[in-house]
């Protein structure tokens, strides 16, 4: 057995630099969240105050409280911002299953060479910015429109789609489909023909094989799918402020007025925590499902 | 007997691609409206690319965007895959679990608590926020990405090719750059690429980390376009459009014929070897 020392040691500039870049500024948020607003640069206290050496960080430690949170659990706003976020990166998951579920059915029943040219065609898009992505929705939505403007076309009356719940969703379902489509195709690619073909000469109907072999054998692409959708749609900024209008109430928008129009760092810091917190159980279910993916895989 | 494709399955195909690149159609093709208005079409110009051309706002921020994602796309690159040569090579060392968590973590986590973070940490070690600061964060966001790329290539690659280079007495390093790097090249390329149209995207972490002066070509469409559609920002999405959709076609082109090309050798050895 050779010795692993070199390619351990590859670890180090990356491990320097996210404990640097990563896991000291995650501290910095978690103390900021116990600190107060002050009329300052930078506007919170309190601050360290090191030529007072210990006893100036035993004054700093004692100064630090959950004031903030208190005042996260007792302002409304933050909470029904928290529940309509859990709620749209819900209903967006699922719109997006329903959606790029039989996107991908179809692909993998392809042949071959017409799989890798829509592969290819699902994946165009992603590349394209997001935000130009969301913003030509704008044109679309809006009153004066281009959806208006169909509807008229076609004798119906016009809708006003745009800063609505449904604009929202929209975005939603357009910037995170193929999240949705690629581990569901990458799934069903692979799945056995002839197992279908047994079920099928057993007399099993089409729709009953659909159910009871597909689908289930699809549920890990599914998970994957759902998780890789849920988890960034909870924190999204640029689709709800950009379609959904002022009454949209997301989180990442919270944080994001906090931090620049308000300038409550501490508050910004706190929602931050929280929702880190409630992504937790998320993001452990989605990286144990890797973890084993790749195992299966080796 | 294989399945085709049913009504069905063709349907939702049809209907899915027509959802994702209907608005991108009708961006573009109201990028040479003559008239300023979504709804009417003043006949065909390209006066808007003209005055795009002319704004130096968006020029500047389109080449300090270009600046940042080349220099933070390289620095991604360097450290994603040294990431992956220890998670896919260094068998189980100590802080393993958490040295692969801290990879992947900032893939999985929010961009606003990102940016907010690494804002917090400019400002307590005061450093004035910039250039070089947005470059610091993009290279922090898409080093997990590269890691990824790498690291698959990486476990499915044949290691005694390299456990071969080393009994031979070839040196780590060298062994690494003449062995293992030809090898993984096209996943670092991929990564490197991964790493930068993420950068070129990035809204949210760069309004943070950013400063007075550095202000990124996303960041100056997104005040842009909170004031209302503008044909100028059609134009320069147009662009944005036409060169990803390039680039990504020459990779798929060149990947293509470089598997004809292999088989296409394959097949002369076999004809060589019958000879």
């Amino acid at each position: 057995m050779k010795t692993k020392r070199g390619e351990r040691l590859a670890a180090i500039a990356p491990f320097l630099w996210l404990g640097v870049f990563f896991l000291f500024p995650f501290a910095l948020v978690l103390k900021l969240s116990f600190s107060d607003q002050a009329l300052a640069m930078p506007p919170y206290a309190p601050q360290i105050d090191w030529s007072a050496g210990l006893a100036g960080i035993r004054a700093f430690m004692s100064a630090l409280d959950l004031e903030t949170y208190a005042r996260l659990k007792s302002d409304d706003l933050y909470l029904v911002a928290y529940l309509s976020s859990l709620r749209f990166a819900a209903i967006g998951t699922l719109l997006c299953l329903l959606v790029g579920y039989p996107i991908a059915l179809g692909m993998a029943r392809c042949a071959p060479n017409t799989r890798n040219i829509l592969l290819l065609a699902v994946i165009l898009p992603f590349w394209t910015s997001f935000l130009i992505r969301v913003y030509a929705w704008i044109a679309i939505l809006k009153p004066e429109g281009l959806l208006n403007m169909g509807l008229e076309a076609i004798g119906l009356p016009g809708l006003s789609v745009l800063n609505t719940q449904a604009a929202v969703y929209v975005g939603l379902i357009y910037c995170y489909l193929p999240f949705m489509v690629l581990p569901i195709y990458a799934v069903l690619e692979k799945q056995d023909h002839s197992l279908l073909e047994a079920a099928a000469d057993l007399g099993s109907p089409p729709w009953k094989s659909f159910w009871q072999v597909t689908v289930p054998l699809s549920l890990p692409g599914v998970t994957a799918g759902a998780l890789l959708c849920f988890i960034p749609m909870v924190g999204e900024f640029v689709v709800p402020d950009l379609l959904g209008g002022v009454q949209t109430l997301m989180i990442g928008k919270t944080i994001w007025t906090e931090f620049f129009a308000n300038r409550d760092w501490p508050s910004a810091s706190a929602v931050a925590v929280v929702l880190l917190l409630t992504l937790v159980i998320p993001i452990v279910l989605y990286q144990r499902q890797q973890a084993k993916a790749l195992e299966a895989g080796r | 007997m294989r399945k085709g494709p049913t009504p069905f399955n063709i349907a939702a195909i049809t209907a899915g691609l027509v959802f994702l690149y209907l608005p991108i159609a009708a961006l573009v093709l109201y990028s040479f409206n003559a008239s300023r208005l979504v709804t009417v079409w003043g006949g065909f110009s390209t006066r808007w690319y003209e005055s795009l051309f002319a704004n130096e706002a968006l020029m500047g921020a389109a080449w300090v965007t270009v600046r940042v994602g080349l220099i933070s796309a390289t620095a991604a690159t360097i450290l994603g895959t040294l990431a992956a040569v220890a998670l896919a090579r260094g068998g189980r060392f100590g802080g393993r679990t958490l040295f692969s968590g801290l990879v992947y973590a900032p893939m999985v986590m929010p961009e606003v608590i990102l940016g907010l973070s690494l804002l917090l940490l400019f400002v307590a070690l005061r450093i004035d926020r910039g250039f070089w600061t947005v470059v610091i964060a993009h290279s922090t966001c898409t080093l997990a990405y590269v890691a990824v790329v790498v690291h698959a290539r990486l476990v499915t690659f044949d290691r005694s090719l390299e456990e071969a280079a080393q009994d031979l007495g070839c040196p780590p390093i060298r062994t690494f750059l003449t062995v293992t790097l030809p090898n993984i090249a096209p996943a670092v390329a991929a990564g490197w690429m991964l790493a930068f149209t993420l950068s070129l995207d990035d809204l949210v972490v760069a309004s943070f980390a950013s400063g007075p002066g550095a202000t990124t070509l996303p960041m100056r469409i997104y005040s842009q376009v909170r004031l209302g559609v503008s044909p100028e920002i059609n134009a320069a999405s147009t662009l944005l459009i036409a060169a990803v959709a390039t680039a990504v076609l020459i990779y798929a082109i060149v990947g293509k014929w470089r598997r004809v090309k292999e088989l296409r050798s394959e097949a002369g050895a076999g004809r060589r070897a019958a000879a």
